[in-house]
């Protein structure tokens, strides 16, 4: 199991945001991906997940993205800035849902691990951010799959379960799993792989000849 | 528990709960078809001529009411990102909520239609085929609904924008649907209409599911 990436380049709403990031990722690994805001982090990472349009090459397992999008899809689990919760369904049954669509296991484990517990037939929508947060990520650990990608999952969350996070994702990639995480803070993980992402400056030379007649005109 | 009914059972739940848009619908449809009788005054051959047409029309409003919501608050709170990753393909997904919407909206009208063609003074002869015809009919309208619901999805406020792009969809169904219970209240034949209202929901059932799920994949590009 491994992902690679070469050449990737993305664009966000017609702007280039990443161009020309190769990198690796081995079974077992959790690498991070650090920049300032802006950096086009969470755009990667979403473009790994199959919901951008990109160029370059992606492949898991020696599958490519780009041609195989959801045999690649059906071993990705993402968290991204929004947790997907459902505000008039119990935490218990936001889960549940999860859990059933997925077909993932340990269901049980995950409201333990995740101090979900006590919150079981709490309404989403009267839990605090912090609250919600572990519930979003909950679903990473039922949806049985072996890439995670991350985009700061520790927001909102506190020391000590941003504590007990780490814990869980150094049991994932015990496992056998990967993980790529956007992140700022220091997760503790023992000297994890780091990619480092800047904004990119100049506009893309291939993309800015489109607008060639509109600088004419500018000029 | 398939991935199939734990997406069904939480459409479900979701629009039963408070909040959702289950009820909204039938009262609509209650108070357009009492209020007619108001406009048009009490004559009862008059309700009995244009009844066919006022239940029709006033299901088809109550079926848009509510479809905005199909795919928008899975669209706000990030839920539909975390669905392209599920085993289910996207098609499937948008079939198993346009038949949510149905179960929650359609299904309602169809039992709540034949007491309103009551205060209509509908023909006798006309109930069956009016409950038969919105049987038929209403699925297609959930079906093509999505189709607009998923162009619009990324659009705030996109309601307007929804309703023209479906209204001129939806006026074959409305036709033969109420000329299959016109025809029933008159006592001619009803049964090419009804045929063509049944060659229409099919058809909707398989084209819908793939407009709709190519419509919301241009939106996450």
């Amino acid at each position: 199991m491994s992902l690679r990436v070469e050449n990737l380049r993305c664009y966000r709403a017609g702007r280039l945001v990443v161009s020309g990031l190769s990198f690796q990722v081995a079974a077992g690994e959790a690498v991070m991906l650090r920049g300032p805001n802006g950096a086009g982090k969470s755009t990667v990472l979403r473009a790994l997940a199959g919901m951008l349009q990109f160029d370059g090459t992606v492949e898991l397992d020696g599958v490519s993205l780009a041609k195989d999008r959801d045999t690649v899809q059906e071993k990705i689990a993402y968290a991204g800035h929004l947790d997907a919760i459902k505000p008039q369904l119990t935490v218990e049954e936001n889960l549940r849902f999860w859990a059933n669509l997925f077909g993932g296991s340990g269901f049980d484990r995950a409201m333990q691990d995740f101090h979900l517990s006590e919150l079981a037939d709490r309404p989403a929508h009267t839990c605090s951010a912090g609250q919600k947060r572990r519930l979003g990520l909950a679903r990473l650990a039922v949806s049985d799959r072996p890439l995670w990608l991350l985009d700061e999952p520790t927001v909102s969350l506190d020391v000590e379960t941003t504590a007990r996070f780490a814990e869980i994702l150094r049991h994932h990639c015990a496992a056998g799993g990967m993980a790529l995480v956007a992140t700022h803070i220091d997760l503790g993980l023992d000297a994890p792989r780091e990619i480092r992402m800047a904004p990119i400056q100049q506009a893309d030379p291939d993309h800015h000849r489109h607008d060639a007649f509109l600088g004419e005109v500018w000029e | 528990m398939s991935a199939t009914t734990a997406l069904l059972s939480r459409e479900l739940k979701l629009a039963l709960r408070s909040g959702g848009g289950a009820g909204l619908g039938l009262a609509f449809f209650l108070i357009v078809v009492v209020l007619v009788p108001f406009g048009v005054g009490p004559v009862p051959e008059l309700l009995a001529k244009i009844a066919p047409g006022i239940l029709w029309v006033a299901a088809l409003l109550a079926c848009l009411l509510s479809l905005d919501r199909l795919f928008q608050t899975d669209f706000e709170d990030g839920t539909l990102d975390i669905l392209t990753l599920s085993p289910l393909p996207l098609e499937a997904l948008v079939a198993i909520k346009a038949l949510a919407h149905w179960l929650t909206t359609g299904l309602p009208l169809v039992i709540a239609a034949p007491v309103l063609g009551l205060t209509l003074n509908l023909p006798e002869t006309a109930y069956l085929w009016l409950v038969a015809s919105l049987v038929v009919g209403t699925p297609a309208l959930s079906f093509l609904g999505a189709v607009g619901a998923a162009l619009t999805v990324g659009i705030r406020r996109g309601g307007l924008l929804l309703s023209l792009l479906v209204l001129p969809l939806y006026v074959p169904t409305l036709i033969f649907g109420a000329r299959v219970v016109t025809s029933a209240a008159d006592g001619t034949e009803t049964q090419a209409a009804f045929l063509l209202l049944v060659g229409l929901t099919l058809f909707t059932f398989a084209g819908a599911p793939f407009a709709a799920a190519y419509a919301l994949r241009m939106h996450m590009r």
